[in-house]
């Protein structure tokens, strides 16, 4: 097969956007490749990248782990492939959460991404806003923000660059091939932020 | 991306604010209906109590749907059903970590403010309920909160995604344990959306007009639901949905997940069968995980249910012509 192939986890969530926006990054680059929504470990096994979208974190956690996913995703990961968390994607991948209101939890994480969580940190979904953030490091100096019951890093390890903060809050890393973020770019229609990610794979490729 | 036919961009529900040194705006319609496409593929549970909330949490609901009684509790009840208890809604929104909403009356404009005061993730404004206005359902704009609506068919769909709804579900029966008339609104959306699709994919504007005016909604909703061929906002089913076939069922027919009311806590085995209900929702492609699934409940324990067709209350037909 030519090109690079990018699956976006389908457990549950917001994948048709996810798949829409990967696409539009894969043409706008000029590359060849394919998206497609995968849910077993023999998809996740062929893939070059993973987005792991938003959703309920606590649903795609333990949905994954039920039919053997989340082993195979954490195998490609230390493999180095790249994988793009958003909002519980974000949670999925890390090492820690807790909720805000109910407190430490005890959900299935890929324990990779080496930050500590804080779910629904801005509120309930009455709080959820849209704001305009920057994240100057990976060379986006504006990008619509779309935040939806969403977390927010209250630790990160040393490995762990910060692309973006909102008023003090960390909401956007990146540690090697992973990238997280609390907001859903899929959303917006901006797809700057799913270029910068299938950049990673062509550099890998 | 989000389709945002029928948008409000000026609806008395959006917030301008500042945090910090930054401009923020809450109540949007990509905010509304995103938060709709964040359930996608999901069950939401209805509960009574924190233990039932917790063991939808557990079994990995997307979210729960706070009332005071279930469904099939309320019609054996009868007289008049309202909101559920803020205090028993303030503790379950303590208590668990994913999404939670509560129901109002429709029409009841004062009952919908009550539970965005109390800061519930959606409302949904329910025929479950005893309805307050049949003649004119909330105008949902003027909400911060997002809501969802019950419909049976592609009018009554888009009469709500007008009025500000931010995601919709199909009415079902509920409280019956009976997936009969859930299965036939969904297939009723599908079928007019397949008909407005194909006058849309031939380009006379002309019929597509007579359709605007015979659903009795506005043309560029029409339109832009034509052109999507589906519903703008995100679409549950519900009303009736019992074991995990029928979640699996209604998941074929093009749902984006689904409500479960009644048929989880009115059965002997809710713990199991609300883990295997989310197990075919996920996995409704394939009919083995299916089969597995429907193994882990006991159909002798299933809630005994109601045949539709001889029903004193049809809840479906609430608000249904405004």
């Amino acid at each position: 097969m030519s090109g690079v192939n990018i699956g976006i986890l389908a457990v549950q969530g917001d994948v048709a956007e996810n798949i829409l926006a990967t696409k539009m990054a894969i043409e706008e680059l000029g590359m060849e490749g394919i998206v497609t929504e995968v849910k077993t470990p023999e998809q996740i096994s062929d893939l070059d990248g993973l987005v792991i979208p938003g959703g309920e974190s606590t649903v795609i956690g333990t949905l994954s782990l039920v039919n053997g996913s989340l082993k195979k995703i954490k195998e490609k990961i230390a493999s180095g492939m790249p994988v793009f968390g958003i909002c519980a994607g974000m949670i999925v991948l890390s090492k820690k959460a807790k909720d805000r209101v109910v407190g430490e939890m005890d959900q299935p994480l890929l324990d990779f991404l080496d930050v500590k969580i804080e779910r629904n940190t801005f509120g309930r979904q009455k709080d959820s806003f849209e704001s305009e953030i920057s994240m100057d490091k990976i060379g986006i100096s504006k990008f619509p923000g779309v935040f939806i019951r969403a977390p927010s890093i209250i630790e990160a390890g040393k490995d762990v660059e910060v692309l973006s903060k909102f008023n003090e809050k960390i909401i956007a890393v990146k540690q090697g091939n992973i990238i997280g973020t609390a907001f859903h770019p899929e959303l917006t229609g901006d797809i700057s932020l799913h270029k910068y990610f299938v950049g990673l794979i062509k550099k890998k490729n | 991306m989000i389709p945002l036919s029928g948008d409000l961009g000026n609806a008395k529900g959006i917030v301008k604010e500042k945090i910090g040194s930054f401009g923020t705006t809450r109540g949007t319609s990509t905010l509304k209906r995103g938060f709709a496409h964040m359930l996608k593929n999901g069950v939401v549970m209805d509960v009574t109590t924190v233990e039932q909330a917790q063991i939808a949490e557990d079994a990995g609901a997307v979210a729960v749907m706070v009332l005071d009684k279930l469904p099939s509790d309320v019609r054996k009840a009868g007289g008049v059903a309202r909101t559920a208890s803020i205090r028993i809604i303030q503790e379950i929104m303590d208590s668990v970590t994913i999404p939670v909403m509560a129901k109002c009356r429709i029409g009841h404009v004062y009952e919908a403010m009550v539970l965005q005061e109390t800061n519930v993730d959606m409302i949904d404004e329910s025929e479950v309920l005893t309805p307050a206005d049949e003649n004119r359902h909330i105008w949902k704009w003027d909400f911060t909160s997002p809501f969802v609506n019950g419909a049976r068919n592609l009018g009554e769909a888009l009469r709500r995604i007008e009025e500000g709804a931010a995601m919709i579900r199909t009415k079902g029966e509920p409280g019956t344990g009976n997936v009969a008339e859930a299965v036939i609104h969904i297939k009723n959306v599908n079928t007019e959306l397949r008909r407005i699709k194909s006058i849309y994919d031939a380009g006379d504007e002309q019929d597509l007009i007579s359709v605007a005016r015979e659903l009795k909604v506005s043309y560029s909703v029409v339109e832009e639901t034509a052109s999507l061929g589906r519903l703008p906002v995100v679409n549950f089913a519900a009303g009736g949905i019992s074991t995990p076939a029928d979640a699996a069922y209604l998941m074929t027919l093009g749902c984006d997940g689904v409500f479960v009311g009644s048929g989880i806590f009115k059965a002997d085995d809710a713990k199991e069968r609300a883990q295997a209900i989310v197990l075919a929702t996920t996995f409704w492609e394939d009919p083995d995980k299916v089969k597995e699934a429907q193994k882990m409940i006991d159909e002798r324990q299933s809630m005994l249910g109601l045949d539709t067709k001889n029903l004193e209350l049809r809840m479906q037909e609430r608000g249904s012509t405004a």
